[in-house]
């Protein structure tokens, strides 16, 4: 399957959740969803998860989606300990896994073809860990995934490539207009 | 000679909740175990967050400013450096307020930081000098009182802020 049509079927399921996607994942969410409720100030490679992770704990009535890259989530692997620990009811952790290191010329993973990332979820301690490879069953699950109490795992098996080719701006990717806009989206959501 | 006295643990626990901190992103640190962490793993009025890593405290941190909840990252200086290039992406550059305790492991009880005989600790000031981020030395008792002006002052600025601690933790 693709990453586009699974972002499509996120985006139509979305509600009104917050979304943190990182660095390729972010510029292909950007383009099938732009809203300010997305935040994508990720920081340094392999971080989305534990921002996630804040806002989760930071917001515990509101819906967290995080969009990693398994490139990602193998430079931060500890986040799955760590919020298999906090348990979150509220985080959905997704990982568009197409084994390769897309931003930075394709090259293959470590894990490619090998690691079991579902597996390593489930063992870490998540609710729930599934892994997609198809787009159908997909979508199938996603309102259950989404409805069920986190912190829940699921890695999307999708194609190495995009299409069409995502433009990688990186200059709007950092700019301080997303943290602003972010930060003016989420107001209205904190308690007194 | 007796060992030269450390910061109060429940000194430093109602400096962070003076300064509005509810939230602690930890990593055990032998500098603060016994006397911090232990004591605030422990008060209910704070939500303790453990972490497998530290620089996942420095994100975690900086979203929960986002929500309006003041955090603090409690690690060692060996956590510190590893997590020099999130502190530098997320806390410096994308100018977040992450405020972080860090003990020094390793630092003679009588020295300064910069005369340390340890290669790690002295280091770690010309470290956050080169990156401009605010640090404090916090080593005797009073040293606590600098603590929740620093803290506003990173909310304030929205700007990363490093408090070393460079004596044990007194419970």
């Amino acid at each position: 399957m693709q990453r586009l049509a699974c972002f499509e079927k996120i985006r139509d399921a979305r509600g009104g959740a917050i979304v943190v996607a990182t660095y390729t994942s972010a510029f292909e969410w950007h383009r099938v969803d732009p809203d300010p409720r997305n935040f994508v100030s990720v920081g340094a490679m392999g971080q989305a998860s534990s921002h996630a992770l804040g806002f989760a704990i930071g917001l515990p009535e509101q819906k967290i989606i995080v969009l990693d890259g398994d490139g990602s989530l193998l430079m931060n692997l500890s986040t799955l300990t760590t919020i298999a620990n906090a348990a979150p009811k509220n985080l959905v952790h997704f990982v568009v896994e197409n084994g390769t290191y897309e931003a930075n010329g394709g090259h293959p993973t470590p894990a490619q073809g090998t690691a079991d990332f579902a597996g390593m979820a489930s063992a870490a301690g998540y609710a729930e860990a599934h892994a997609y490879e198809g787009l159908n069953q997909f979508a199938t699950d996603l309102p259950d995934l989404l409805a069920a109490p986190g912190p829940v795992f699921a890695a999307l098996k999708v194609e190495a490539g995009d299409a069409p080719p995502l433009n990688y701006d990186y200059g709007w990717l950092h700019h301080a207009d997303r943290r602003r806009e972010f930060r003016e989206a989420v107001r209205p959501l904190l308690s007194d | 000679m007796a060992d030269a006295a450390g910061p109060s643990g429940r000194d430093l626990i109602s400096a962070l909740k003076r300064a509005g901190v509810r939230h602690i992103a930890a990593l055990p640190d032998i500098t603060t175990s016994a006397g911090l962490l232990w004591p605030l793993s422990e008060d209910p009025d704070l939500t303790l967050i453990r972490l497998s890593k530290e620089d996942e405290g420095v994100s975690i941190c900086a979203a929960l400013s986002y929500c309006d909840k003041r955090a603090v990252l409690l690690m060692q200086q060996t956590g510190l450096m590893d997590s020099l290039n999130n502190i530098r992406a997320v806390a410096c550059e994308n100018e977040q307020p992450v405020c972080m305790l860090v003990g020094l492991l390793g630092k003679e009880p009588d020295k300064a930081p910069s005369e340390s005989a340890s290669f790690g600790v002295r280091i770690v000031e010309p470290v956050l000098d080169a990156m401009e981020i605010d640090h404090i030395l916090i080593e005797e008792p009073n040293d606590v009182a600098q603590l929740p002006a620093a803290i506003d002052r990173a909310y304030e600025t929205s700007r990363p802020m490093v408090a070393l601690i460079g004596r044990r933790v007194e419970p």
